[in-house]
């Protein structure tokens, strides 16, 4: 119990008016660009980040992340029940019984249910975090580098071939953020430039932060710019925010059921929030007193999800702080930010940097309050921005995405780059490709890269040091798994799957019930624009699904996942 | 020979198709109703959800009124777009709903009764909510 005694402590850093006051600016302005569909909490600190960098304490930095992060989150949940638009693919599966909760007019209901369950599954979540992380890093110290070096190729697998429809698209965006990664001089060994095709500004490498901006910001500006449809979606008004006794009663097993599965998913390197939420929403499904009420806007259906999303997200800190490996694109751009501030994080950065560690997860814990607080009543207000014009809308956000980029280094060449990795980004979209694997490359990749060629200077070139620990094998077995696991999925599940009357249709909001142009087959999933968002690599299964209903993608089965 | 209602899902809009459907039956005429929105946001409180279509539909029905609807996002200003719908068909007149405006939110969004108003070819009715008893 000795994190909880230390987070108390970090109660202490982080409750200053200073930094209060950055958590209510980092909670106004993530929710604010989280309302925006298509823009996640990724994509919020990223094109935030440089605003942080007027501050000199990390805390307070670090403080205003955590309100951006959570505003982020919340953002995504309001437009998904008001406008069933996802704003971010966490929420994707509470668009689909929140806007119909919504249409029947009991959208301040689930816009309450999904804000309670958030702080309450983040909450939970948090204090989780700090329980665990402890005990975690003590373990992860006795780590070696094959074996960090087997955990980040788990995590590139996992992120490029769990979360996406498609493998051979995750791998080839994963491919992109690798070589993107390796631009600059070799630090390791030889002092080689590698990529940097003679211009001298590229030495020092791609700074993370232009490339997570123009992946995401300049590519989704660009792709809508590109699809400037005339179309358009009535906001369901709300009235005040307030939940009844029976929703009180039908919500909270779902939010402790959705916080209890959520944790875990997060934490481990191939989680997400994705399939978590989406397995939560069947729990719940079937667990429920009202399953007619399901597909018709049953509450259970927005406060298992919500939870689900967020307690993943904090479980999403437990490798990001003990091992510094990021899972979800959030984690790895707020480990851009750590790198921003010279923090390392990994094993040791609870023993060096006790204050920021416990300061950040108390403010995660306070960030949470404030938005709960702010956000209930003020959920509708933030709805209001979707009546901006999206030239308006978009213009504002290439403004601050080459501020951001600008600010890195003030140097021209970032936004030159800024815009050509736009552009990246952008044939991304219009290929398929998700965008989060080639965002976890860039930030994983030379990290990885300084791992295996320590362990294989440790075994002086031979390959057997890659894999010479008992961990590392395990891991590799873990890949193996999840490499093999389509083909198992193909030559033996499916065939007995198919023989049961498909109910996935029924599960996934039908693409034509998006205000998208609905997708025409699998290669066009990206093409629902409104199903689609810049940060996360799922968001294109779930859309895929009812295309495919019949023979489910690739993709495992949730049922099975539950069992190990 | 026609009347066009500009329509928009608020009470004001449906004060609007009642006194065009009024009109038209006083003088025989037909009725086109124009939910228009330009399109270009998210969300626009001007646009009618096929819920609401459908109930101005089955409200024109009972009317008796031969009438059409007609929703048209494509990027055109609403009042442009009421104002083009009345001409091509030749309208005797426009039926509008009207309500109060902040000075901001005049400032910011414009307003598109007033634009008709002003510019429209032909004749302009312009109807208040509170003539709805809901």
């Amino acid at each position: 119990m000795g994190g909880l005694s230390e987070l108390v402590g970090g109660f202490y850093t982080a409750v200053t008016p200073i930094n209060l006051l950055y958590a209510l600016i980092g909670v106004l302005l993530g929710t604010a660009i989280g309302v925006l569909p298509g823009i996640g909490p990724a994509m919020a600190i990223a094109l935030l980040l440089p605003l942080t960098y007027g501050i000199d304490d990390p805390v307070s930095a670090f403080i205003m992340f955590a309100g951006i992060y959570y505003g982020g989150m919340y953002g995504g949940s309001t437009t998904s029940i008001l406008l069933n638009t996802p704003g971010e693919s966490a929420s994707i599966v509470t668009a689909i019984e929140g806007n119909k909760m919504a249409k029947r007019g009991r959208a301040a209901q689930a816009l309450a249910t999904a804000a309670i369950g958030s702080f309450i599954a983040g909450t939970i979540g948090t204090l989780l975090v700090a329980l665990l992380a402890p005990g975690i890093a003590r373990l992860a110290v006795q780590l070696g580098s094959p074996d960090y070096f087997a955990v980040m190729v788990l995590a590139f697998v996992a992120v490029t071939s769990i979360l996406g429809a498609s493998r051979v698209r995750g791998f080839a965006s994963l491919l992109i953020g690798l070589t993107i990664g390796l631009v600059g001089i070799d630090l390791g060994v030889s002092g080689q430039q590698r990529l940097t095709f003679g211009i001298p500004q590229l030495a020092d490498g791609i700074d993370v932060i232009v490339v997570a901006v123009g992946l995401f910001a300049v590519g989704e500006a660009l792709w809508v710019a590109a699809h400037l449809r005339r179309q358009t979606a009535s906001l369901i008004s709300t009235g005040r925010v307030r939940m009844e006794r029976a929703d009180w009663a039908r919500s909270w097993k779902p939010w402790l059921r959705g916080t209890a599965l959520g944790f875990p998913f997060g934490a481990v390197p191939a989680g997400g929030a994705e399939l978590p939420t989406f397995l939560s929403y069947v729990t719940e499904k079937k667990l429920s007193k009202h399953p007619e009420e399901f597909g018709h806007g049953a509450i259970e259906g927005v406060a298992g999800p919500e939870a689900t999303n967020n307690a993943s997200a904090a479980g999403g800190l437990v490798p990001l702080l003990t091992l510094g490996l990021p899972t979800t694109a959030t984690a790895a751009v707020l480990l851009a930010a750590f790198q921003q501030y010279g923090i390392q994080p990994g094993p040791r950065l609870l023993e060096n940097e006790p204050k920021l560690v416990w300061g950040l997860l108390a403010s995660l814990l306070i960030g949470n309050a404030i938005l709960l607080v702010l956000n209930l009543p003020l959920a509708p207000m933030w709805a209001k921005l979707l009546h901006i014009p999206r030239p308006y809308l978009y213009a504002g956000i290439l403004f601050f995405a080459c501020l951001g980029a600008y600010a890195v280094n003030a140097s021209t060449v970032d936004l030159i780059l800024l815009f050509l990795i736009g552009v990246v980004g952008f044939v991304m979209r219009r290929y398929g490709l998700p965008v989060v694997p080639a965002i976890i490359g860039v930030i994983l990749g030379p990290r990885a890269e300084v791992q295996m060629r320590r362990a294989l200077q440790i075994s002086d070139g031979d390959l057997s040091g890659l894999f010479n620990t008992t961990f590392s094998v395990t891991v590799y077995a873990v890949i193996a798994v999840l490499v093999l696991w389509p083909l198992v999925n193909r030559f033996v599940v499916r065939p007995r799957r198919q023989r049961r009357a498909p109910d996935g249709a029924e599960r996934w909001p039908a693409a034509d019930a998006l205000p998208g142009e609905p997708a025409q087959d699998g290669e066009r999933v990206w093409s629902v624009p409104e199903a689609r968002t810049g940060d996360d690599a799922t968001v294109d299964a779930p859309a895929a699904r009812p295309l495919d209903s019949a023979s489910l993608p690739d993709e495992p089965d949730p049922r099975q996942q539950e069992k190990p | 020979m026609t009347i066009v209602v500009g329509y928009v899902p608020k009470p004001e809009g449906r004060a609007a198709v009642r006194r065009g459907v009024a009109e038209a039956l006083l003088r025989q005429e037909d009725l086109l109703v124009v939910n228009a929105a330009r399109g270009d946001s998210y969300a626009d409180a001007g646009f009618a959800p096929e819920e609401e279509l459908a109930a101005v539909r089955a409200e024109l029905e009972r009317s008796g009124v031969r009438a059409e609807v007609r929703q048209l996002v494509r990027g055109v200003d609403p009042a442009d777009e009421i104002m083009q719908a009345a001409a091509t068909a030749a309208a005797k007149l426009i039926v509008i709903g009207i309500r109060h405006r902040t000075p901001v939110g005049k400032l910011i969004l414009g307003s598109t009764a007033q634009r008709v108003l002003l510019e429209a070819g032909c004749p302009v009715l312009a109807v208040k909510a509170e003539s709805e008893p809901a």
